[in-house]
């Protein structure tokens, strides 16, 4: 294949993108819906040629003198979320058609390119092209937690987001100028080479590593580096927060594997270390700090902090199976929080966000069925068989008392558990508690159907895990021992 | 002849003040902005030097990426700070305190 053959899906979506913006400019204000289906179809035709046979590689291919690779990890990562950014798209045109907000044009095209930058940044194959596609990922994701304009809280967290977002990217680029300095080249597969033969730079080369997964634990969110996540979810749009919570979880997946196993391999033994003490701490921290919130998008900010430091431990096993069962982790993470953001835009009405835990009160006497999607998402985040969060959880387990850390397998376990009492309390309120009024919920039947679907997909994971599992496996197929 | 270890010094030094400068820092949100464009131009020096004493000019590349994202994104850092002034008429590091916990 020629350069311009591999990077196709990403230039076909440039240049849609740039059309939804014009899109929007020229007739989004008469036709509100005409900027959605835009990007819903621009969406789908690059999924189209990602998913397309001709573009499925047997093998890595390299393109552009090695900054790109086009891999079956990648272009499964790309088709998820590519998945992932459409369904979100369904949600925020329903939300800012019952809000009747203004500015809901710019959503479309920023979105657009955001995904842009995660599609870059999960075919990155040199510390430029990563470098790239998370600032052109981050950058989108400033200005769209900044689009309600007149909201207090919305500019707050833009400001806080951006404020912390540069300086993990500073620290990222500290670290990778180390590792350039040691090994003398950007290329991911040269490093990879250079650093199992370098044996006297060890100590530079970890140093560079502390500030690579510095800049790595701030973008998936995970403990001491999650301070923006909370603020973030709260403050921004419903449709906002969940767009951020969703396909970015998978790009910075895509972007760990990228930095820490294609590039970093022969530094494995010091960052199994470090996404340890990470991990550990986002369970704990995450965890408990869930159960004080009253808001029920805080709780889920901090309810991903504890998720992301499951993810990690999928990572950390440092095996190809522990890394599949990591994807399979966020890509159902991924369904489970586009899922109870969704509940929260169901809610929703023009005059009020309803995001605090007290909405949800009585919901099944207001709509018996979604209480129960709700409820199984619920059940699916706390790891309740038969859903899907259970497997998900299993198959991390699964590999870290592979990989022989059993104490560690026991703290996860114990902290999952805490969880499970801020999840069941959600459960305790919909079932339980009185609502505050008794009008039944009013949503149109696109959002019914777009969250119905979203919630069987988590159940029907649960019961039929080894469809999406081998989907993951096959993914990780090259990483693994010859 | 100045020698490798004198640049990564440098650069060492200016990327602590820049971290510093936003942990610090309880004025305004300005300072902030400046204190995050100084440390993508500590880790440009460190490029630079790199690329010099290794003869790779790959280095050189990416500080003109670099340098090119990093005005990307104060202009996007201003505007915000723009939305958040006519937000709450105040730029002051401390106001920014809506939500906690």
């Amino acid at each position: 294949m020629n350069d311009f053959a591999l990077i196709l899906p990403e230039a076909t979506l440039l240049v849609l993108a740039c059309g939804v913006l014009l899109l929007d400019a020229f007739i989004g204000k008469r036709v509100p819906a005409a900027t959605f289906w835009g990007a819903v179809v621009s969406c789908l035709v690059v999924l189209a040629q990602v998913a397309s046979p001709g573009y499925m590689p047997e093998a890595a291919v390299f393109g552009f003198a090695g900054t790109l690779r086009v891999d079956v990890m990648g272009t499964v990562l790309k088709s998820f979320l590519l998945v992932l950014v459409v369904v979100s798209f369904f949600y925020a045109h329903e939300y800012f058609s019952k809000q009747r907000q203004e500015v809901q044009g710019e959503y479309y095209p920023l979105a657009l390119f955001a995904t842009l930058g995660m599609m870059v940044l999960v075919s990155a194959n040199s510390l430029l092209t990563i470098y790239l596609g998370l600032e052109l990922l981050s950058l989108s994701l400033y200005s769209l937690v900044a689009l309600q304009r007149d909201s207090v809280t919305a500019s707050e967290a833009a400001m806080k987001y951006f404020v912390l977002g540069a300086l993990a990217s500073g620290m990222l680029l500290y670290g990778m100028s180390m590792l350039y300095g040691v090994a003398g080249t950007l290329d991911l597969s040269e490093l990879l080479i250079k650093v199992g033969n370098l044996e006297e730079q060890r100590l530079l080369l970890t140093f560079g590593l502390v500030f690579l997964v510095v800049g790595i634990a701030f973008k998936l969110g995970v403990v001491p580096f999650h301070m923006w996540l909370p603020d973030v979810y709260q403050g921004a749009a419903t449709p906002v927060t969940q767009f951020i919570g969703t396909a970015p979880k998978l790009a910075a997946f895509g972007m760990a594997m990228r930095l820490l196993v294609d590039g970093l391999w022969g530094l494995s033994e010091h960052w199994q270390q470090m996404l340890i003490i990470l991990s550990i701490l986002s369970m704990g921290v995450g965890n408990l700090l869930a159960i004080a919130q009253r808001n029920f998008k805080r709780m889920l900010a901090y309810s991903t902090i504890a998720h992301m430091g499951f993810l990690l431990l999928g990572m950390l096993s440092a095996t190809a199976s522990g890394y599949a069962a990591s994807m399979f982790y966020v890509t159902l993470y991924a369904l489970m929080s586009m899922g109870a953001f969704g509940s929260i835009i169901l809610l929703a009405s023009a005059r009020s966000e309803a995001d605090e835990l007290s909405d949800l009160a009585g919901l099944a006497k207001r709509s018996p069925w979604f209480a129960f999607i709700l409820l199984i998402l619920m059940f699916s985040m706390a790891g309740v068989p038969p859903f899907g969060g259970f497997w998900a959880k299993w198959f991390v387990l699964k590999e870290v008392i592979v990989a022989d850390y059993v104490w560690l397998a026991g703290i996860a376990v114990m902290f999952s558990l805490v969880g499970a009492y801020y999840y069941l309390r959600i459960v305790k309120l919909m079932y339980f508690d009185e609502p505050e009024t008794p009008y039944p919920v009013s949503a149109t039947t696109d959002l019914k159907l777009v969250l119905s679907v979203n919630g069987l997909v988590v159940l029907v994971l649960g019961i039929v895990p080894s469809t999406l599992m081998s989907v993951c496996i096959s993914a990780t197929i090259p990483y693994l021992p010859w | 002849m100045v020698a490798l270890a004198d640049y990564l010094m440098v650069g060492a030094i200016l990327f602590c003040v820049s971290v510093a400068g936003i942990f610090i820092n309880r004025k305004n949100i300005i300072v902030l902005l400046m204190c995050i464009e100084l440390m993508l131009l500590a880790v440009n020096l460190n490029f630079i030097a790199f690329s010099h004493f290794n003869h790779d000019i790959g280095g050189q590349v990416f500080v003109f990426f670099i340098l090119t994202v990093a005005a990307a994104e104060s202009a996007i850092g201003l505007a915000i700070l723009v939305v958040l002034f006519r937000n709450r008429s105040s730029i002051n590091v401390d106001d920014i305190s809506a939500m906690r916990g």
